[in-house]
C-alpha cells in the first residue's frame, strides 16, 4: 500500500530544508540555554522559529501533519496515523 | 507534556541490509552510555537540580528522545527483511529466537537495559559531572561503531551523533561554570 | 594545546602475542579546550550545520580524525 508516494523526491528535499532549519533551532536552543542575554542569538531563535513553523505548513498541505496532539491541522479523513512515519522514509 | 513529531532529527540513510551492524548498534539504543539512557538521566536530573540548569537538562533530554529514534531507524532499516539466516549469520540467532526483528532494549553482549545504568546522587555538581562523563562515553562508544563499520551512510549518521555529544558535554560544562559563579554571572558577558 | 588527537607509544615486549601497535591515539575534542562559549562565535550556514551536526564551527570535530603514520585509534 501507498508505496511510490514516499518514492517522491521533492518530499525529501522538503523535509530536508525542515531538518535544517529545526536543527538551527536546537542547537541554538542549548546555547540559549547557557547564554539567555544573546540578544543576537534570540532574533536568530525567533527569525527561524517563523520560518520552520512556514516551511511546515506547506509540507503539511501536500504530505500530511507533522504535529501531534492539534499542532497541526487534520485533513479529511483524518490523516494524522498515515503512513510513512519517520523510520519508514 | 511531550509532543511526537513526524520526522527525524537527520536524514537517517543506511546502504544495506546489514544485521551484523544493527547488533553493535544496540548498545546505544539499551545500553549503559545508550540514547535510552541519557534521555532519562537528564529528565530524571531536572527535580532536584537549581532552577538555572533545569532548561538545559530539559532540552538536553528531549533531543536524546530524537537519537534514540535515529538508533531504532537504523536497526530497523539494516535488519528489515533479513532471513533468519541472514540474523543467525550476523549473530542475532539469539536475539531472533527470543524477538523476531522487534528491537529490544539491551546491549550489544545482550544485557537488558536496567535502570542501575543512571546516576542520581542529588548533588547539582556530582549530577552535571555524571552527565559531562556520560556523553564522553556515548561519543567513545560511537567512535568504536564507526570503526567497525564500512556503511558511509550509516557512519554519516553516526557522525552527526557523535558531534552532538560533544556539544552536549560542552553545555553541561557550562552548566558547571554557572552554578560555581552563580552570584556573579555576568563575569562570563 | 588544541589538537583533536593525541598519541603515546605504549610500551611492548618481545613475548606479546599479538603485533604491537607501536602508536596509540585518542581524541582530545574542543569541548575540552573551550571554556564558556564567547558570544557572537562565527555559525555555519543552515545547510552545513545540519551536516556538520553543529551550528558552531569552534565545536565542530570532524572524525575519525587523520593519526599520524601508524598511529591506531
Amino acid at each position: 500500500m501507498k508505496q511510490g508516494q514516499s518514492h517522491d523526491q521533492e518530499r525529501y528535499s522538503l523535509m530536508e530544508k525542515i531538518q535544517m532549519v529545526d536543527f538551527a533551532l536546537v542547537d541554538l536552543t542549548l546555547y540559549l540555554d547557557t547564554h539567555p542575554e544573546d540578544t543576537q542569538a534570540v532574533q536568530q531563535f525567533n527569525q527561524l522559529a517563523v520560518e520552520s513553523r512556514d516551511l511546515k505548513t506547506v509540507y503539511e498541505q501536500k504530505y500530511g501533519p507533522l504535529r501531534q496532539y492539534g499542532g497541526s491541522f487534520s485533513g479529511y479523513p483524518w490523516n494524522w496515523a498515515d503512513s510513512p512515519w519517520p523510520w519508514q522514509l | 507534556m511531550w509532543f511526537y513529531e513526524k520526522k527525524l532529527q537527520y536524514p537517517v540513510k543506511v546502504t544495506e541490509c546489514n544485521p551484523r551492524l544493527a547488533k553493535y548498534l544496540i548498545e546505544q539504543y539499551g545500553g549503559a552510555d545508550g540514547e535510552l539512557s541519557a534521555a532519562l538521566r537528564y529528565l530524571n536530573q531536572r527535580y532536584t537540580i537549581p532552577d538555572k540548569v533545569i532548561g538545559l537538562l530539559t532540552d538536553i533530554g528531549t533531543e536524546e528522545f530524537a537519537h534514540l529514534e535515529m538508533i531504532a531507524t537504523m536497526i530497523y532499516k539494516l535488519t528489515k527483511d533479513a532471513t533468519p539466516e541472514q540474523m543467525k549469520e550476523a549473530g542475532l540467532g539469539a536475539h531472533y529466537a527470543n524477538h523476531d526483528h522487534a528491537l529490544y532494549y539491551q546491549n550489544a553482549a545482550g544485557s537488558p537495559w536496567t535502570a542501575t545504568y543512571i546516576a542520581a546522587k542529588g548533588d547539582p555538581i556530582a549530577d552535571l559531572y555524571e552527565d559531562i562523563a556520560a556523553e564522553e562515553k556515548a561519543r567513545a562508544t560511537y567512535q568504536w561503531i564507526i570503526n567497525m563499520s564500512d556503511d558511509p551512510c550509516l557512519n554519516d549518521s553516526l557522525k552527526f551523533l557523535r558531534e552532538r555529544e560533544v556539544i552536549h558535554s560542552q553545555r553541561f560544562r557550562e552548566a558547571v561554570e554557572i552554578l560555581k559563579f552563580e552570584k556573579d554571572r555576568k563575569q562570563f558577558f | 594545546m588544541y589538537t583533536p588527537v593525541k598519541c603515546y607509544h605504549p610500551y611492548y615486549g618481545p613475548y606479546d602475542p599479538c603485533p604491537p601497535c607501536k602508536t596509540k591515539c585518542y581524541q582530545t575534542p574542543p569541548n575540552l579546550y573551550l571554556g564558556f562559549q564567547p558570544m557572537n562565535l562565527q555559525q555555519y550556514p543552515l545547510q552545513e550545520a545540519l551536516y556538520k551536526g553543529t551550528l558552531w564551527p569552534c565545536l565542530y570535530d570532524p572524525y575519525p580524525t587523520p593519526v599520524p603514520e601508524g598511529g591506531k585509534r
